[in-house]
């Protein structure tokens, strides 16, 4: 038996090197972006008419359509830049956590129904 | 295809699925803690844990894909029978609609983007995240998160079958 964190021979499908975090905390930053951006545009359909019919590409699924695939593309697009943008550098995981978790809760808050219900114009 | 065949597949199959990635992702990156194993015994359990993140992040991309893209219109239908009419039709019933519906059609989609992510951390840091404390417990809230998002739409869509189901 040997110590994995004393000895670092964790063994493997990997080199035994220290990977840069970089990459982790663009995918964790990312997440938190994909989620704020649903909150959003879940907002923004609620307050727009406008917004919302330019969501509604698919009329079975009305404005969910353009929210989620919004959302996924908005996700992916920005996980591909800042992908590129830290691929090489370390980085302090714990602020990318938080950062992430404050984007979670707020996109969560947009998806909540009393919260944008209450940006419906009034009828 | 049948509308019974996709209601099995959304809630049952890839439900069980997920309760079962979660539950191998979860028990796999607990055991993954700093500690004394050999490297045979590092592989195996990366090998299992990749295995079970993979699962639930493919399970709730096939939830949410087939929930949105397949059930949901069924539900939304403009028609006296469906499930959104029937909610609507009863104060009883009414807010199953405005507030569990409406929040579960969002929030699920919250759960494949934190599962795939999770995955990926898994899959790119292979059997070294057993040195990466600090980013195996990113993991580890992070895939908690996707599986309570999960929950949350799971528990509103069995509550909502339950008095309008769809037929």
């Amino acid at each position: 038996m040997a110590s994995n964190v004393e000895t670092g021979a964790a063994g493997g499908d990997r080199p035994d090197t220290q990977e840069p975090e970089g990459p982790i905390a663009a995918a964790v930053i990312a997440a938190g972006v994909g989620a704020f951006a649903l909150g959003l545009l879940t907002t923004l359909s609620e307050m727009s008419k406008t917004i919302k019919d330019l969501l509604n590409f698919y009329d079975p699924v009305g404005s969910l359509a353009g929210k989620t695939v919004g959302a996924v593309v908005i996700w992916l697009v920005s996980w591909a830049l800042l992908h590129m943008a830290y691929r090489d550098k370390g980085f302090e995981t714990r602020k990318t956590l938080t950062l992430a978790l404050i984007l979670i809760a707020l996109g969560t808050l947009g998806t909540f129904p009393i919260f944008f219900q209450a940006f419906a114009p009034a009828e | 295809m049948d509308r019974a065949f996709w209601i099995l597949i959304h809630g049952s199959v890839l439900g069980t699925l997920i309760l079962l990635g979660f539950a191998g992702g979860l028990a796999g990156l607990i055991r993954l803690r700093p500690q004394k194993l050999s490297a045979a015994s590092v592989r195996g359990r990366v090998r299992a844990l990749r295995i079970a993140v993979v699962t639930m992040a493919v399970a709730v991309w096939g939830t949410v894909l087939t929930g949105t893209w397949i059930v949901y219109p069924w539900y939304r239908e403009a028609i006296p029978q469906s499930p959104r009419s029937i909610l609507l039709a009863s104060p009883a019933t009414e807010g199953l609609h405005h507030f569990g519906m409406e929040w579960k059609e969002h929030v699920a989609w919250i759960s494949p983007i934190l599962a795939t992510v999770v995955a990926f951390i898994v899959i790119y840091c292979g059997t070294s995240l057993i040195r990466h404390n600090r980013v195996r417990r990113t993991a580890l809230l992070l895939f908690s998160l996707a599986f309570l998002f999960a929950v949350v739409a799971g528990i509103v869509g069995t509550s909502i079958a339950h008095q309008a189901p769809v037929l």
